[in-house]
């Protein structure tokens, strides 16, 4: 094989491999773009819940992109945090209602102001803090943002914005 | 292009184009198989049947079932069991075969772990054999997800949420698993994907591969004698079949697979025209609901032991531990330090610690059944999973120390 034939076949293969690697890493790219979240499905992600009709120490649920969310009044007797959505006087807690473990809907016990999930035995209070089993972190909180007695879950306010500074919630 | 004679037969015709004398001599007829094997080495054909018999059942299921959350449910427990003529029939196979096939490859896994036959030289027999395992879990997971029962959602949720230990949920992995914030028609539709596509491929090429990494080694025996094959070929070739120690895989060998595979199928329309099910969990008989979680979460018994390890510990550790557990048995040919190619029963130690696995993992199965709240319990599942963990250096230490068994002893 003569010198210059050998430089030849170097050109193709190092041209094959130049054309292999682009159209690889384009084809990986579109493959991920493939997989993300519909535009869709990312635009019904806002919910609009009214709190003013809640009961004190009564748990509602809510369904905000396919999450239950927990919204709890909290009764005086019940201890003040930090991650608690505050309007007027009355204090809430709202959080997502999926153990931080591997997300099962954790059941509220009225009497004892807690959250206990059947699955892996985790437990929170009535703020959210895991306080007992596998839970790695407290119930998060959805972004939310507060307009009179109404809470837009999805849009960031700046009191989660305030939440997120102090790294309440994640 | 190469010459041709006219051909007096097709399969004459056939052999000059594809060679298929030659394919059924290498394949079958002069493919030499130990005659001193016993019936658990018929696993592999019952394991290459049974996948048959998925596929031909899934095939039958597809075409009622869709892949649509508001319409899935239905199309399984409404249009396949009641309105489909001997739809049922294909439901239950499918559902008993999918939970049997894994029984199988548990005693096909243990018989070559107690004979040895993942070590040197067969190395790539393990290994592809490990492959078609993780394969099957991956098949049998994204098909108990498509019946979208309460069970098939909640499991969806609990096995992705794996994928948001450490930091990985700040790049929105498990989003992109799931194609939306819960599991949902992307999901879905994912994963069917993969159930009727992509994973049978994967499954089928794998199966090839595997068989294809016995053909020059060859099959282990139950005493893991070294067989001069060629030797022991010839004898059989020249009528002396008594002498031989092999025999041809076909039609000799077949044969006895044939009647263990009679026997097994037996056993499985027992199951599947009596016994259904045990392989059908009745909390995946209410449809998904993103709202409510079953009171207890379990996977189906053949992935009890791997969640067993998850449990006892916090998230990440428990993901850790969770893929050790699936990757630990990958290794067990490079962990196995012995030179022995002999049964469990000739190995000393390593016949303690064949047994301790096998026992840890029943245990570990049974214990992942029951409910997290039983502190006893709890701590039970907990030493059994640390046990678990500790087989792996354990079987380095006392196989290191094994002494070498002289031939004929």
């Amino acid at each position: 094989m003569k010198e210059n034939e050998k430089g030849r076949r170097d050109f193709m293969g190092m041209a094959l491999g130049a054309c292999a690697a682009v159209g690889g890493v384009g084809a990986l790219y579109a493959a991920k773009r493939t997989w993300d979240p519909l535009p869709s499905v990312k635009a019904a992600g806002f919910t609009t819940i009214d709190l003013s009709m809640a009961q004190e120490n009564v748990l509602n649920v809510e369904k905000w992109r396919g999450k239950p969310i927990f919204i709890l009044k909290k009764s005086a007797d019940m201890k003040a945090d930090d991650r608690d959505i505050v309007i007027g006087t009355d204090r809430y807690h709202v959080s997502i209602g999926l153990c931080t473990h591997l997300g099962c809907i954790p059941a509220y016990e009225k009497d004892q102001h807690k959250f206990k999930c059947a699955c892996h035995g985790g437990e929170f209070d009535a703020s959210g803090h895991q306080i007992f089993g596998p839970p790695p972190s407290p119930l998060e909180i959805p972004p939310f943002k507060i307009e009179g007695t109404k809470l837009v879950l999805g849009e960031t306010g700046p009191e989660y914005q305030k939440m997120l500074d102090a790294g309440l919630t994640v | 292009m190469a010459h041709f004679e006219k051909a007096n037969s097709l399969n004459e015709w056939l052999d000059q184009r594809l060679a298929i004398n030659t394919l059924k001599r290498v394949l079958n007829t002069e493919y030499w198989i130990p005659k001193d094997i016993n019936f658990l080495w018929a696993m592999g054909m019952v394991l290459a049947a049974t996948f048959g018999m998925l596929v031909i059942s899934g095939i039958f299921l597809l075409m009622y079932y869709k892949p649509d959350t508001n319409l899935a449910f239905d199309s399984v427990n409404y249009t396949i069991m009641s309105e489909v003529g001997y739809g049922w029939l294909w439901r239950h196979i499918h559902g008993v075969g999918a939970s049997i096939v894994f029984l199988i490859i548990y005693i096909h896994m243990f018989t070559g772990i107690y004979y040895g036959s993942y070590k040197k030289g067969r190395e790539l027999i393990w290994l592809s054999g490990m492959g078609l395992f993780v394969a099957f879990s991956a098949e049998a997971f994204s098909g108990y997800m498509l019946p979208w029962g309460q069970m098939s959602y909640w499991a969806g949720m609990v096995i992705t949420n794996l994928f948001s230990g450490g930091s990985l949920e700040a790049y929105g992995l498990v989003e992109w698993i799931r194609g939306d914030y819960v599991p949902g028609d992307a999901f879905l539709t994912r994963f069917f994907m993969l159930h009727v596509l992509l994973l049978p491929l994967v499954i089928i090429g794998l199966i090839v591969l595997h068989f294809g990494t016995l053909r020059i080694p060859h099959v282990n025996n139950q005493e893991g004698a070294e067989i001069d094959f060629k030797e022991a070929a010839d004898l059989w070739k020249a009528g002396k079949k008594k002498e031989s120690k092999v025999i041809p895989f076909s039609p000799v060998f077949l044969s006895k697979d044939v009647f263990v595979m009679g026997v097994y199928f037996i056993l499985f329309f027992y199951l599947v025209f009596y016994n259904f099910n045990f392989a059908m969990d009745p909390v995946n008989f209410d449809p998904a609901d993103g709202l409510k979680t079953p009171a207890h979460i379990y996977p189906e018994w053949y992935f009890l032991w791997s969640y067993e390890i998850l449990r006892p510990f916090g998230k990440d550790a428990g993901l850790i531990a969770f893929g050790i557990a699936q990757a630990a048995l990958f290794f067990l040919p490079f962990i196995d330090r012995s030179p022995n190619v002999a049964p469990a029963h000739k190995r000393g130690l390593f016949q303690v610690w064949f047994w301790v696995l096998l026992i840890d993992m029943i245990a570990l199965t049974a214990l992942g059944k029951l409910p997290p709240t039983d502190p006893t319990f709890a701590l039970l599942g907990k030493i059994s999973a640390w046990t678990f963990l500790a087989l792996g250096p354990i079987l380095v230490v006392i196989t290191m120390f094994e002494k070498k068994i002289e031939k004929g002893a």
